[in-house]
């Protein structure tokens, strides 16, 4: 093989070997490196760097080097205009010209030219200055030809492009990132807004304080329990904060009534789930459903409920959910016509009413959740609402199986959709 | 797909003040990467002749040929002799295109390696 092919196939190869360590783009800083070792062993060039051009510093920063010790570690000034000049060079040059040029702008930069650098290559993408190789004398001790000034502009831009790349790599993540934390302040922003909303509910009902926030909670632990998704449990915790927004807008004097609700009173409530939805209807929540799940979470399972009288799985599964924990919280609580009940009878009352007002899979979700706590699989989320009002809890473990028990499997009307 | 990172020992034995390198058959960035290490740490450690052995080298591309211009300026810096013997036919055009020649000598095994460091 003569000289010239055998020339050819090394630096050939040199290129084919570069355009892979380019696609892979796992380490960036080895990418480089390996690029640079291919660029100076493509000619046998004993010295060289690699420097990145930062814009906004007007610096060149060095990203790889050899043989030429200490002096271009620090980061070298390049003005904008002295960026651009070098850019209008563009990649491919002849050896006069780039030397040339090269000297004008080493005599401005002193730092560079005590290196005594034969080649300067910029790195140039779209017209603008990404970078700069600097590179001494070939082992062989031979001047640079054309020849050699092809294959390392074609080598230098495939350097260029793999930065280039990685840059903009680099800023699309960022801004992924930036991205998703305004969207995850926006979204703490409308928890909070939606938990004032909530506290703003339950002021309005003095004997229900907490009320709402702890049905948001309760709806939460049932709807994990169900293998809801993160952003399911997000909705439905929401929905139950939401869910008796309606009664913002029902007669404080029926709301605070020290009674049972009278025949008229028991109209006026039960006009809230409607008006609640007409409120949330208007607003454009990242969950979908949440207005229909505080429409109906007064609906039951055999159609008795109100306002619309839905049977069974016309119920959205997230209205199913937030009824039994707007139930559970309602009667493990004082009102003011009735002191609340214990954990016994709350749970018998939920065996009496499972498949006519409750679904069975909530109910079963709910029981589940509450044993795994007891019984210390699970955090304490469910006690410790329920802490503060009742001293023990434990007792209940028994009846919590049975319901289970019972109704486990009757019905999966409630699961995730 | 990526090399794997384990560390293989580079071959290496010592005949008097000469320190004998074994190159592998593919001279690459792994490979390159651990004949340099073994060289500098034999330079540091005071030896000035290094024989570089290619016997089992079919190949050497873009980045070992830079690696070893790295130890040839090392051995420069340290004042120390670098011979590479056992180069196949391929590979040793590739260092007299490339210069490599002007700052190594070429010996055809390590006998003739040793004889050269005997007779300087």
């Amino acid at each position: 093989m003569d000289t010239n092919t055998q020339r050819l196939l090394h630096t050939f190869s040199a290129l084919a070997d570069l355009g892979q360590e380019i696609s892979d783009t796992n380490d960036f800083e080895e990418m480089l490196r390996n690029s640079f070792h291919l660029l100076l062993g493509s000619l046998a060039i004993r010295r060289g760097a690699v420097t990145e051009y930062d814009r906004e510093a007007g610096t060149l920063r060095l990203i790889a080097s050899r043989g030429f010790g200490e002096s271009t570690n620090d980061a070298l000034e390049l003005p904008a205009d002295h960026a651009r000049e070098l850019a209008s060079f563009g990649s491919t040059m002849t050896l006069d010209g780039a030397t040339r040029r090269a000297q004008r702008f080493l005599e401005d930069h002193k730092a560079l030219a005590s290196i005594e650098i034969d080649l300067l290559l910029p790195l140039v993408v779209r017209e603008r200055l990404i970078g700069i190789v600097l590179l001494g004398e070939k082992a062989s001790a031979e001047k640079y030809t054309d020849e050699d000034l092809e294959v390392l502009s074609a080598l230098a831009r495939h350097i260029g492009v793999g930065i280039h790349s990685h840059r903009l790599l680099e800023e699309v993540e960022h801004k992924a990132i930036e991205n998703q934390r305004l969207y995850d302040g926006l979204r703490k922003i409308y928890k909070e807004t939606v938990q004032a909303f909530a506290a703003a509910i339950d002021i309005k009902d003095r004997y229900t304080q907490g009320h709402s926030v702890r049905v948001g909670k309760y709806s939460e632990i049932i709807a994990r329990e169900m293998g809801w998704s993160d952003e399911e449990v997000e909705g439905i915790t929401i929905a139950g904060y939401l869910h008796d927004i309606g009664k913002l807008i029902v007669d404080l004097s029926v709301i605070n009534s020290p009674e049972r609700f009278s025949a008229k009173d028991s109209k006026e409530m039960s006009r809230h789930p409607s008006a609640g939805y007409e409120i949330l209807a208007r607003i454009n929540h990242p969950y979908a459903e949440i207005p229909l799940m505080a429409r109906y979470h007064h609906e039951r399972i055999d159609g008795n409920g109100y306002p619309d009288g839905l049977k069974g799985d016309q119920i959205p599964p997230g209205a199913k959910i937030v009824t039994l924990a707007d139930s559970f919280d309602a009667m493990t609580t004082d009102r003011p016509y009735r002191k609340k009940l214990p954990l016994e009878d709350v749970l018998e009352d939920f065996r009496a009413n499972t498949g006519t007002q409750f679904d069975p899979a909530v109910v079963c979700a709910f029981c589940r959740a509450f044993l795994n706590e007891i019984e210390g699989r699970k955090e304490k989320r469910l006690l410790n609402l329920l802490k503060k009002n009742y001293d023990e809890v434990e007792s209940v473990t028994p009846l919590l199986n049975q319901l289970i028990s019972d109704f486990d499997g009757a019905s999966l009307t409630a699961t995730a959709h | 797909m990526a090399e794997p990172s384990r560390e293989i020992a580079v071959q290496a034995r010592s005949v008097g003040n000469v320190a004998i390198i074994y190159a592998s058959d593919y001279l690459n960035k792994l490979s390159g990467e651990r004949i340099e290490r073994e060289c500098r740490r034999q330079l540091e450690s005071g030896c000035r002749t290094l024989i570089i052995n290619f016997r089992d080298t079919e190949l050497v591309n873009s980045i070992g040929v830079s690696i070893l211009v790295g130890v040839i300026d090392a051995a420069e810096q340290s004042t120390a002799r670098l011979i590479f013997s056992d180069v196949n036919n391929h590979t040793a055009n590739l260092f007299e295109m490339l210069g490599l020649t002007r700052h190594v000598s070429l010996a055809a095994d390590e006998a003739e390696a040793l004889s050269l460091v005997s007779e300087a």
